[in-house]
Parts: structure tokens; C-alpha cells; sequence
């Protein structure tokens, strides 16, 4: 079973990225478990979310305490959210963040797990012209964690977002994924 | 047959657009808000003919619950935590009556202090309501058991209101693999309504609520008894025929790996599929380790789940309740006094678990799975009775 840790701000389509994911796997036969930090939402406060994903059913409804992944979709959480609790030594850390990943795992006071950055609010600006960066650390997380395949996720990205942004900020949210997809930078 | 990536509260929305009844009087409430939410999106959209009855209090819901299933209407209506405390006097009124509203309840603690998270007091401080109430583990048992209970519920032998208790956030709130019927499937199972003795039947008049001394309370109240132990009988079937339509077959009392084991855990709703987990767990190191989990509370199937429980020596059983100051909790309580009428020396610990949210985790689970099989060999004398996974300094 994979694990997946989602942190974010309200707002930032952070749950929905959980569940797109969740629910591409379903595309292909997988089982899955997408929920939010289960507590008051608001906008702009430090919120999580998580996915599980599974060939088999899922039986535990337990917390997610162990991540094999955590995506950081917005950098001002560092130094405020403890982004590397419960990470092991193959554990994957994915943030938006624009500078290297060697300066930010001494930032993140980081051991354990192997780090990943993405410019992904350049990127979603470039594409989509607001920095909403779901889609792209979609992109991001699914090139060092191939969960799901390219194809199921960004056929979900179109069938959850269509009708709820314009035909053209959905074409723009799929280049994004794709670019930031081939823009992650490891160590 | 669709196969959908929904959650529970969806699920029961689509399950009512399916199911259509002719009125929903609810109110909203967190963790149940999506279902009233989503299926008043229905009505608006004009998908179902139902007549919805927005309110301004839970009590109002089911007081109008009450009136339309009096008049001869097919009823649902949904709700948790201080909503169905809200609703209490009203209960009685709707199981007295036997009237078979159907209600989802998303299980979440009560106040004080003020909380949102799932906790299974809610449903409990109803148990003795007259309502039947079934358990799900998971969003798939919730969409199937919430479509069972209006046969259940409407069944000649029965005519009781049925609650379907499932765990606020933890199932409620999480996507999860559903696999949903097709509307005529639905409607072919459930069938037509057939209204009882309806109060808009002007040519057969009858009176709901009558002043009853004790004269003849005592028989109203041994006939709803009667009514309530039919029900072990009809909610075995139902889901015997459910299991006919869709492949998925429900008992009375869901049983993990107890064929042969020597200690259990018994727990109601999602704890009792993560108990599964450790169950395998255990098996892996040698130790026969199995999970029963009772799907009806109300009526209490004691007889399936003695059965169920076969040669074990050891039970421990989770509540994510307490009955405080009883010194032993709800669904402990209800198997300790099945094992005593049936003169069973299985021995029982009780623990009371997860109040208002707090995360079960695998170790606590593990922990108290292993002290049972001490227990059972003798080596360890556990506490009857005690909270787990709660800071005791």
C-alpha cells in the first residue's frame, strides 16, 4: 500500500489533488482512500490530506502516521508545519519550492528521505496565470512516484475540473502537471 | 453496476435519489451535511419528485418525519451527534408509532466539550430508542445497508424506524471504491410503498398517539418488543436477498478469521475492518487471532454472534463509547450478557476507545490483541474494563 501525505493551505485545491489521484487509480482497478485533515477548514490556514492506494482493498482506517510520500504544495509552511514528521529513510519529500533541494533539506533540518523540489508556482503562473499549484505537484509527485500513470491522472484532472473552471484554464492545468512532471529536481 | 469513487455521505445521497422517497425533512449537521447538502441538490435540480422540508431544528425534522410517515408517506431524513440528541423525544414518538422512517446517522461525539469527530455516544444514547440499528464498516456496506433498510424497516413483521450508524469523517468524508446498482435495481428491490393504516385514509380513520394508561401501554410496549425480535429474522433475509441482486451478501454479524481462532476482538463499524489488519498480523506470528463485528446492535443478534465466536477463550471487545459509571461500555455490556445467558466461560476485557476522533493506532490495536493472548495463556491478568490509547499521566 502506498501512503501519501498532502500538505497545503484552505483553498489551494490541496483536497482535490488528494482525490484526483485517489480517484485516478479507480481508472485503473485500484483501491484507494482520499480525506482531508478531518477539522474545521479555512481559508488560508495550514490544512493536510491524504491518499492511500492499493491493488488490493484497503482495511485500515487508522491515521496516516508513516507516509511513503509527502507533497508540499505551498513553501511558507516550512519552518511552521512539521513537513518531514513520520518520514523513513525511502520515504519521498516533494515541495514547491524554487531553489535547490540541497539547500532545502538543510532549511528543512532534514535526515532521513530523499527530497524533491519543483518550481511549481512559476510554472502554474506561466500556464494558468494564478499560482494554483495542485495540478502541477500532481505532475511532480507522479514523476518520482509513479502511483498512478499520466494518462488516468490527467483524465481525472478533466473529468473533477470540468464544468468548474474554463475549457481553457483545464488545457492549462494539464500542461502544467506535464511541466512540472518533467521539471522535478532531486538531489 | 457503476463502479464510482465516491464517499459515504455521497453515496447515501445518491442512494436517496435512487430510492426517492416521497419526503426528507432534515437539518444540516457536521459530519452529515454532504448528504442533506447533495440530495437537496436533487430535489432542486428537479431529479426526484420529493417533497424536502428544510427545517430550523432537528426536533422539527423528525416531528415532521413523524407526520408525513403517519399520513402514509415513505420517509428519510439524516443526522449526527447533538442533531439526534435533538431529536430524542421524537424517536420515541416515531418507534412507539411504528413508523419505518429510515435516518442516516454519521456517528460523531456529543458536547461538552465541543466536538466534531467520530465517536460512537450518539447512537448509543439512542439504542434503547425502539429504533433498529445496523453498523457499516466501510462506504461500500453503508450504499448496501442504507438501501436495505427501507424493506427492513417497511417489512409486515417489523414497521420500526431503522438507523444506519457509520463513522463521521473516517468513512464518511473519505473517497473510497463504491460499487452502485442501477436506479430500476434499486427500485425493484426496495419496491413500491405500501402505506399502514395512513392517517390521509379518511374512508378508514385511524388515531396516532392516543392517551395510553396502564391499561394497555404495557401490551403497546410488548408488542414493539415483539416487532423489534422479528427484525433478527427480516434483516437476515434482506440481506440474504440483497446479496442475490448484487453479489454482496450481509449476515447479522460480520466474522474475520474466526473459524478457528482462540482470541478476538469484537468492534463495531471501521475499527473492526483495521482490526482485520492486525488480526493477519498476528496470524502471521502463529497466534489464531480473529474480528467479529455485530452489523445489527438493535435488535441484538446474540444467538448469530455466540455462533460466531465459536471455541474462543478470550474476547476483547472495543467500544467507542462508554456507558459512564456502568464500569463496563454499550457493546460489552450486550456480549457479556449473551455469553452469561448462555452459560459461556469465554472471557471478556473491555476497552473503551477512540472518543471524539482519537486516532486508533495499529500499535494500541496490536498491543491489546497481544495482551488478550497472554490473557489466554495465563501469563497476564488484564483489567476488565479500561480506556485505550488515552494519557493516563
Amino acid at each position: 500500500m502506498l501512503e501519501i501525505r498532502w500538505h497545503g493551505r484552505g483553498g489551494q485545491g490541496v483536497v482535490t489533488a488528494a482525490k484526483i489521484l485517489a480517484a485516478a487509480s479507480l481508472r485503473e482497478k485500484k483501491y484507494f482512500q482520499a480525506f482531508p485533515e478531518f477539522g474545521p477548514e479555512r481559508r488560508g490556514a495550514p490544512l493536510q490530506a491524504f491518499t492511500r492506494i492499493d491493488t488490493i482493498p484497503i482495511r485500515i482506517y487508522s491515521h496516516v502516521t508513516m507516509p511513503d510520500a509527502v507533497v508540499v504544495v505551498d513553501d511558507t509552511l516550512i519552518g511552521h508545519t512539521p513537513l518531514t514528521e513520520g518520514l523513513s529513510e525511502e520515504s519521498l519529500l516533494i515541495v514547491n519550492y524554487n531553489r535547490s533541494p540541497g539547500e532545502l533539506r538543510s532549511r528543512l533540518k532534514m535526515q532521513t528521505g530523499r527530497l524533491f523540489t519543483v518550481r511549481a508556482t512559476e510554472i502554474s503562473l506561466a500556464n494558468i496565470g494564478r499560482p494554483v499549484t495542485n495540478t502541477a505537484m500532481l505532475g511532480a509527485l507522479l514523476s518520482v512516484c509513479p502511483a498512478v500513470s499520466c494518462r488516468a491522472v490527467e483524465e481525472e484532472i478533466c473529468y473533477t475540473l470540468a464544468g468548474k473552471i474554463k475549457p481553457e484554464l483545464l488545457e492549462a492545468n494539464i500542461l502544467s502537471f506535464k511541466e512540472a512532471f518533467r521539471e522535478v529536481k532531486g538531489e | 453496476m457503476r463502479v464510482v469513487a465516491e464517499t459515504a455521505n455521497g453515496a447515501v445521497a445518491e442512494a436517496m435519489r435512487q430510492i426517492e422517497p416521497h419526503v426528507v425533512a432534515a437539518y444540516p449537521i457536521t459530519p452529515q451535511t454532504e448528504v442533506v447538502e447533495e440530495f437537496a441538490g436533487y430535489v432542486s435540480d428537479g431529479r426526484v419528485r420529493t417533497r424536502f422540508v428544510p427545517v430550523e431544528s432537528e426536533h422539527s425534522a423528525m416531528s415532521i418525519c413523524v407526520g408525513a410517515s403517519a399520513a402514509g408517506a415513505r420517509v428519510i431524513t439524516a443526522t449526527s451527534s447533538q442533531g439526534l440528541a435533538y431529536m430524542w423525544e421524537m424517536l420515541y414518538i416515531a418507534s412507539g408509532n411504528r413508523l419505518p422512517i429510515v435516518m442516516a446517522l454519521v456517528n460523531r461525539a456529543l458536547s461538552a466539550p465541543i466536538n466534531i469527530h467520530c465517536d460512537h455516544s450518539d447512537s448509543m444514547g439512542a439504542r434503547d430508542s425502539g429504533w433498529i440499528q445496523i453498523y457499516c464498516r466501510d462506504a461500500q456496506e453503508v450504499y448496501d445497508t442504507f438501501i436495505q433498510a427501507l424493506p427492513i424497516a417497511e417489512h409486515e413483521d417489523v414497521r420500526l424506524p431503522v438507523m444506519v450508524c457509520y463513522d463521521g469523517f473516517i468513512v464518511s468524508h473519505s473517497l473510497a471504491r463504491i460499487e452502485m446498482m442501477t436506479d430500476e435495481r434499486v427500485r425493484d428491490f426496495i419496491g413500491s410503498y405500501k402505506a399502514v393504516y395512513p392517517l390521509l385514509d379518511r374512508d378508514h380513520p385511524v388515531i396516532y398517539g392516543p392517551l395510553v394508561l396502564y391499561d394497555y401501554y404495557m401490551e403497546f410496549k410488548r408488542q414493539q418488543a415483539e416487532a423489534m425480535n422479528r427484525a433478527l429474522e427480516v434483516v437476515f433475509e434482506i440481506g440474504k436477498r440483497f446479496g442475490k441482486i448484487s453479489g454482496r451478501s450481509y449476515g447479522l454479524v460480520s466474522s474475520y478469521r474466526m473459524e478457528d481462532a482462540d482470541i478476538a476482538l469484537a468492534a463495531l463499524s471501521s475499527t473492526a475492518r483495521t482490526a482485520e489488519v492486525i488480526a493477519d498480523e498476528l496470524r502471521d506470528q502463529g497466534i489464531r487471532a480473529g474480528v467479529i463485528s455485530p452489523r445489527l446492535f438493535r435488535p441484538f443478534p446474540a444467538k448469530a454472534l455466540l455462533q460466531a465466536l465459536g471455541g474462543i477463550k478470550v474476547l476483547g471487545v472495543l467500544d467507542r463509547a462508554d456507558s459512564i459509571g456502568a464500569g463496563m461500555a454499550p457493546l460489552a455490556a450486550d456480549i457479556g450478557a449473551a455469553l452469561q445467558s448462555a452459560g459461556s466461560n469465554i472471557r471478556l476485557y473491555n476497552r473503551v476507545y477512540g472518543l471524539g476522533g482519537r486516532d486508533l493506532t495499529l500499535s494500541d490495536l496490536k498491543s491489546f490483541f497481544l495482551s488478550l493472548e497472554r490473557a489466554g495463556q495465563g501469563k497476564e491478568m488484564p483489567a476488565h474494563f479500561g480506556y485505550l490509547g488515552v494519557r493516563e499521566d
